[in-house]
């Protein structure tokens, strides 16, 4: 009897093929993708202990109806003067000079009847419950603008370098530890001297 | 002169492709990596707002998603087309919100719950009275961290 000389060879001139069949699938189904958007803090249910008095020339009131239409200060404006209307607000150091909450770094008008100084100036959005998310958002998106536009301005001039480009590799999983360490005081330093300040009232409906 | 004569003429000899499935294979699992599989469909419409003063959402095992938008197509027959919000695979309401976030923070890991973010996709033509009402459920389990959910572009087109 012939003996067989083990095993017939299993041709693996197809494995390419099936591996490019899963490559495929796998290639098709991927979605590399991180989201982003706008982060905001909500206040906590508790009210604070000790209620606090803010003057009202501190507080910017920004109120968006039903149809989109926007009061800000009490003054009916577009969308895209929104912006200009906030930095200006919130770069007014309105505090006289000598005394604690003198702004030394604003280059605003330095009106008496508007903020005293970036630290004390609040943000206050008030929304319609009919209004549209979409417009929700591009209001929103306008004050942070508003807010980044005063950093990095602080952050060219402290450092020579935008604080959003600072904030972002600071908060890049890839970073450096070193370096983050660093960025960390520089983005810190920038924060408090613009601290972000957006309250964010409960929404009215219109029926009152 | 044979000894020069050997070569036969004009062929090209032939590239072994032996290492292939190898390279195949390196790519293959390359994408199998980095594949992240949905784990829930998208039941509502979700076409979301554009701004442009974004930060990147960082490290996807500390965001919760909540989902708001009206119906698709297929479920408006039963759940009409005023806008929903999505949880995980089923629709809800407001007040099952905060439930949701107690539970998906339950599931996470001690060292995360603290510092978990809660990113809301919500189609820009929903109304802001239901993303005052997650706001509310959300302040009441104290999940204060939220992230308006936006593709990048221009503001103003919203």
């Amino acid at each position: 009897m012939a003996r067989r000389a083990g095993a017939p060879e299993v041709s693996a001139g197809s494995m390419a093929d099936i591996a490019f069949l899963l490559l495929i699938f796998f290639l098709v189904t991927t979605t590399i993708e991180t989201d982003a958007g706008l982060d905001r803090m909500l206040p906590p249910i508790e009210p604070p202990e000790t209620d606090v008095v803010i003057k009202q020339k501190n507080i910017f009131q920004v109120n968006l109806n039903k149809d989109g239409q926007l009061l800000a200060d009490g003054e009916l404006i577009q969308l895209n003067q929104l912006r200009e209307k906030a930095t200006a607000f919130l770069d007014n150091g309105g505090a006289v000079s000598g005394s604690p909450d003198y702004c030394k770094y604003c280059k605003g008008k330095r009106d008496a009847s508007s903020s005293d100084s970036p630290a004390k100036a609040i943000i206050s959005v008030k929304s319609d419950r009919e209004t549209k998310y979409g417009t929700y958002i591009t209001v929103q998106n306008e004050l942070v603008g508003a807010y980044n536009d005063l950093r990095n301005r602080e952050a060219q001039r402290l450092y020579k370098r935008n604080f959003t480009d600072m904030e972002a590799e600071y908060l890049n999983p890839e970073t450096d530890a070193s370096v983050k360490e660093d960025l960390k005081k520089r983005v810190k330093r920038i924060q408090e001297l613009f601290p972000q300040k957006l309250s964010e009232a409960e929404t009215s409906s219109s029926s009152n | 002169m044979s000894k020069f004569a050997k070569k036969k003429d004009g062929e090209v000899p032939a590239v072994s492709t032996a290492s292939l499935p190898d390279i195949v294979f390196m790519l293959l699992f390359f994408f199998m990596t980095v594949t992240v599989m949905k784990d829930s469909s998208v039941k509502v419409a979700n076409e979301l707002p554009q701004a442009n003063e974004i930060k990147k959402l960082e490290k996807k095992d500390r965001v919760i998603t909540i989902y708001v938008g009206a119906p698709t197509k297929e479920y408006t027959k039963t759940f009409g087309t005023e806008p929903k919000i999505q949880l995980n695979d089923k629709f809800a309401n407001p007040n099952e919100v905060g439930d949701y976030i107690l539970m998906e923070r339950a599931k996470k890991s001690q060292e995360l719950q603290n510092v978990l973010t809660t990113s809301l996709k919500v189609d820009k033509n929903a109304n802001m009275g239901l993303i005052s009402d997650i706001k509310l459920e959300l302040r009441k389990v104290n999940a204060l961290k939220v992230n308006y959910t936006t593709y990048e572009g221009d503001a103003f087109k919203n």
